[in-house]
C-alpha cells in the first residue's frame, strides 16, 4: 500500500474531475454519491496505509515524478509516508468521508449541488497533497490549493453579499500568511540548499552552529504562514466570517482539516523550530494568547456557528501552545480528537439550522425533544470540548496543559486552565440555549424536524469518535499515539522524554477537570437558575461586554489602521495610472485627432480636385524622374 | 522598313490628344463627358504605343499587345464608370460631379 499511496489523493481528484465535467448537465445530486464513494474508498486505503505504517515501516519516500529540477533546485512530487503523515491522512479522509455523506442530506435542495461536490473533493485532494508532501514546495501547492477551495466554498452562495465578502477576506488574509510561507521556503533553499524535509532536518545542526539568526527568521516566517492558515492572532479574523459558507464546509475546512494545516506545518518542522532559538516560545505564546482571546469572544456570541468558530480558533491556539512548549505529539493528538468533536459540533449545528433555518440561539431553545439524535451527539461533542473525562478532548487537552506545566511554563499552564473554564462555560451556554428551556420562537419550534438518516448517521459515528478517540492516548504520555508519533516529530531537539510522574499528572488532570466543571457549573447557574442573570450581568459589565460582543474591535482596528492605509496606497497607484500612464496615451491620441482634424480639409469631396491632384502628382513625377534621367538634377 | 510620316509627328498628335483629354477631365463637370475625356487619354497612349511599336519593327508585338490590354481596361472602365453615373442619376437627377460631395471629410 505504501508504494501506491498516491491512490489516496487520486480518488478525490478523480471525483472532482467527473463532477466538474459532467455534474452540471447530467448528474445533479448524483455528484454527491460519486464524491462520497471516492472518499469512502480513499478512507479504506488510508486505513490500510495506516496499518502498514503501524507494522513497523519507518519513514519512506514515494516519488511519483520530478516536478521541478533546475540546477541544484529539486522539487519532486514525492510523498513522505511516516507515522505523522499516516495519522493525518487517516484523520483527513475519515472526517471528510463522513462530512461528504452528511452533505448529501444537507445540500440536497441546493441548486448548486454539483458545484459543491466538485469543490469539496478537490479540497480533500489538496489537503492530502499538503500532508503527504515530502518537501516544502509541494506542500505549498497543497497549501495554496486548500486556500483556493476554501475561498470557493466560503463564497458558495455568492448571490448574497456576505459570503462573497467573507470569501475575499479569507483569501486576502491567507495571502498575508502565504507570503510568510514563501519567504520561509526561499530562505530554506538559500540556507540549506534543498527544500526536502529530511535534507533540511539533517542539516539543522550545522546551520544552528553557523547562522542561528537565519534559522530563527525561517522558523518565524513559516509560523506567519501557519497563523494565516490556522487563524491565529493576528490573522484570525477571517475564520469567524468564513461561517457564511455552507455548514459542512465549516465543519470540514474551518474546523477539522484546513485550519490544522498550520499546526501540521509546525509539527512537521519540529526539528527546525526546536533549533530556532526563541521561535518556539513565540509559537507557544501566540497560541496561548489566541486560545484565551478567542474563548472570551465565544462567551457572548449569539450565532451558534460563530460560537463554534471562535471555539475553533481557541482550540487551534491550544495546539500551538502544545507545539510551543515542546509537546508536538500532544498537538497532533489534540488535532485528531478536535477534528472529531468539532466536526460533530458543526454538523450538529448544521442539523439544527437544517431543521429550523435559524442560527441565532436567541430564537432557538427546547429543541432536544425535536432533535434527539442531534442533541445527544452534540452533548457528547460538547463534553469532549469541555474536556470531561473520559471523552476524547479530555485526554488531549489535559496533555497539552500538563505539558505546559511539566516543561516549565507555569504561566502558559495558567492560561490553558483559565481558557478551559471559559471553554466549558461557552459550550454549556450554547447547548443550553439551543436545546433546553422553553422554545423562544414557537413557530420555528413547531416546524423543526429531525434530519434524515444520511445526516444523523455521520453524527452518530463522529460522536463515537469524539467519545472514544481519546483512548489512543491512554495512558497519558505513554499511550499508543505517543509511541506511534514520536519517531516522526522527535527527530532532533524536542524535549527529552522523561518517565512521567503520575502523581503530578494526576494533579494536573484534576486541575483540568476542575476547570471544566467550574465552567459548566457557572454556565448552568447562569442559564438554568438565572443566578446571576446573564442579561443583568451583561448590563452590569457594560463596557467589557460590548468589547467582547464586538470581538475586541479587531476588525475595526484593521479597517482603520491597515485597510485604509492600503487603500490610500492603492489610491495613489490608481491616480498614477489614470493621470500619468493613461494621461500620456490620451495626450498622444488627442494630438493625432488634432492633426487628422487639420488634414481632413484636404478631402473636399469634389471629384475635380482629386483628378487635379492626381494629374499634378503625375506631372511632378515626370518632371523629377525626367530631370534626373536627363541629368538636369543630380543625386 | 521606313515610314513616310516621322515618329515625332505621331508623338505630337498623341501628346495633343492626351492633354486635351486631361484638360477635359479637369475642366468639365458632366460625368459622361469626363468619361469620354478619359477614353481620349487612353487612346492617346494607344497611339504612342503603336507608333513606337511600328518604329521598332513590323508592328513589334511588345507594343501592340499593350494596346489590346488597354482596350480591355478601357472597356471595363467604361462599364463601371457608366454604371456609377447611372446609379448617381437615379439617386438624384444630376450628372454634375461638382454637386456630388458626399465623401467630403
Amino acid at each position: 500500500m505504501i508504494e501506491r499511496v498516491w491512490l489516496i489523493p487520486a480518488l478525490p481528484l478523480a471525483a472532482f474531475a467527473v463532477n466538474v465535467l459532467l455534474g452540471r448537465r447530467w448528474m445533479g445530486r448524483a455528484t454527491g454519491i460519486v464524491a462520497s464513494v471516492a472518499l469512502g474508498l480513499s478512507t479504506l486505503l488510508a486505513l490500510l496505509l495506516f496499518a502498514e505504517v503501524l507494522g513497523g515501516e519507518a519513514a519512506r519516500t514515494v516519488t511519483l515524478y520530478e516536478w521541478i529540477g533546475v540546477g541544484d533546485f529539486h522539487a519532486p512530487v514525492a510523498a513522505l509516508v511516516d507515522p505523522l503523515s499516516a495519522f493525518m491522512v487517516v484523520v483527513v479522509t475519515s472526517i471528510s468521508f463522513l462530512i461528504h455523506v452528511y452533505s448529501n442530506g444537507y445540500m440536497a435542495q441546493d441548486r448548486g449541488i454539483h458545484r459543491f461536490f466538485s469543490w469539496l473533493p478537490l479540497f480533500v485532494f489538496f489537503m492530502l497533497l499538503l500532508v503527504l508532501a515530502d518537501n516544502y514546495v509541494l506542500m505549498f501547492v497543497g497549501w495554496e490549493g486548500v486556500g483556493l477551495c476554501s475561498y470557493l466554498l466560503i463564497g458558495f452562495w455568492f448571490e448574497r453579499p456576505e459570503p462573497y465578502v467573507a470569501a475575499k477576506k479569507a483569501f486576502v488574509m491567507n495571502r498575508i500568511g502565504d507570503w510568510g510561507f514563501t519567504v520561509g521556503m526561499i530562505l530554506t533553499f538559500l540556507t540549506f540548499g534543498s527544500v526536502a524535509f529530511h535534507d533540511v532536518f539533517d542539516k539543522v545542526g550545522e546551520v544552528q552552529a553557523t547562522d542561528p539568526l537565519t534559522l530563527t527568521v525561517i522558523a518565524l516566517a513559516f509560523f506567519l504562514g501557519a497563523t494565516g492558515k490556522s487563524a491565529q492572532l493576528p490573522l484570525h479574523s477571517w475564520l469567524p466570517d468564513a461561517m457564511e459558507g455552507p455548514t459542512p464546509v465549516s465543519a470540514l475546512i474551518h474546523a477539522a482539516t484546513m485550519v490544522t494545516a498550520g499546526v501540521y506545518l509546525v509539527a512537521r518542522s519540529t526539528p527546525l523550530f526546536a533549533a530556532a532559538g526563541p521561535a518556539l516560545l513565540v509559537v507557544g505564546v501566540v497560541g496561548a494568547i489566541t486560545a484565551l482571546f478567542a474563548a472570551t469572544i465565544a462567551l457572548v456570541q449569539f450565532d451558534i456557528k460563530r460560537v463554534m468558530a471562535y471555539s475553533t480558533v481557541s482550540q487551534l491556539g491550544y495546539m500551538f501552545l502544545a507545539l510551543g512548549v515542546g509537546a508536538p505529539v500532544a498537538a497532533i493528538f489534540h488535532l485528531g480528537t478536535h477534528a472529531f468533536f468539532k466536526a460533530l459540533l458543526f454538523l450538529g449545528s448544521g442539523s439544527v439550522i437544517h431543521a429550523t433555518e435559524e442560527q441565532d440561539m436567541r430564537r432557538l431553545g427546547g429543541l432536544r425533544r425535536k432533535l434527539p439524535v442531534t442533541f445527544w451527539t452534540m452533548l457528547v461533542a460538547g463534553g469532549a470540548l469541555a474536556a470531561l473525562p473520559p471523552l476524547a478532548g479530555f485526554w488531549s487537552k489535559d496533555e497539552i496543559v500538563g505539558a505546559a506545566f511539566t516543561n516549565g511554563y507555569p504561566i502558559l499552564w495558567g492560561v490553558g486552565v483559565l481558557t478551559g473554564v471559559l471553554t466549558a462555560f461557552y459550550v454549556t451556554r450554547a447547548l443550553y440555549l439551543t436545546f433546553y428551556g422553553e422554545p423562544r420562537d414557537v413557530h420555528l419550534y413547531e416546524h423543526a424536524h429531525e434530519s434524515p438518516a444520511v445526516m444523523t448517521i455521520p453524527l452518530v459515528l463522529l460522536a463515537a469518535g469524539a467519545a472514544l478517540a481519546g483512548f489512543v492516548g491512554f495512558p497519558p504520555e505513554a499511550g499508543f499515539v505517543h509511541r506511534f508519533l514520536e519517531p516522526s516529530v522527535e527527530a532532533a531537539g524536542a524535549a527529552p522524554h522523561v518517565q512521567p510522574d503520575y502523581v503530578i499528572l494526576a494533579g494536573l488532570a484534576a486541575a483540568s477537570v476542575a476547570a471544566g466543571l467550574v465552567g459548566i457549573g457557572i454556565g448552568l447557574a447562569m442559564y438554568v437558575r438565572r443566578r446571576p442573570d446573564p442579561v443583568a450581568l451583561a448590563r452590569a459589565t457594560g463596557p467589557v461586554y460590548r468589547l467582547l460582543v464586538n470581538k475586541w474591535y479587531v476588525d475595526e482596528l484593521y479597517d482603520h489602521r491597515f485597510v485604509e492605509l492600503v487603500r490610500a496606497a492603492f489610491g495613489a497607484s490608481w491616480a498614477f495610472d489614470v493621470h500619468i500612464i493613461d494621461g500620456l496615451v490620451n495626450r498622444f491620441g488627442w494630438l493625432m485627432a488634432l492633426i487628422g482634424g487639420e488634414l481632413r480639409r484636404a478631402q473636399t469631396g469634389v471629384v475635380g480636385n482629386y483628378a487635379l491632384s492626381i494629374a499634378a502628382g503625375v506631372l511632378l513625377l515626370i518632371v523629377v524622374y525626367g530631370g534626373y534621367a536627363a541629368g538636369v538634377f543630380r543625386w | 522598313m521606313t515610314s513616310l510620316v516621322p515618329l515625332g509627328a505621331f508623338i505630337a498628335v498623341s501628346a495633343a490628344l492626351f492633354f486635351i483629354g486631361l484638360g477635359g477631365v479637369l475642366v468639365r463637370r458632366n460625368a459622361v463627358v469626363i468619361l469620354m475625356c478619359v477614353e481620349l487619354m487612353l487612346n492617346a497612349a494607344n497611339l504612342a504605343f503603336v507608333a513606337f511599336s511600328r518604329r521598332l519593327g513590323v508592328l513589334d508585338e511588345r507594343g501592340s499587345v499593350f494596346v489590346v490590354f488597354v482596350f480591355v481596361v478601357a472597356a471595363a472602365e467604361v462599364a463601371v464608370g457608366l454604371a456609377i453615373v447611372l446609379a448617381l442619376y437615379r439617386n438624384r437627377p444630376t450628372v454634375d460631379v461638382d454637386e456630388v460631395t458626399e465623401i467630403k471629410g
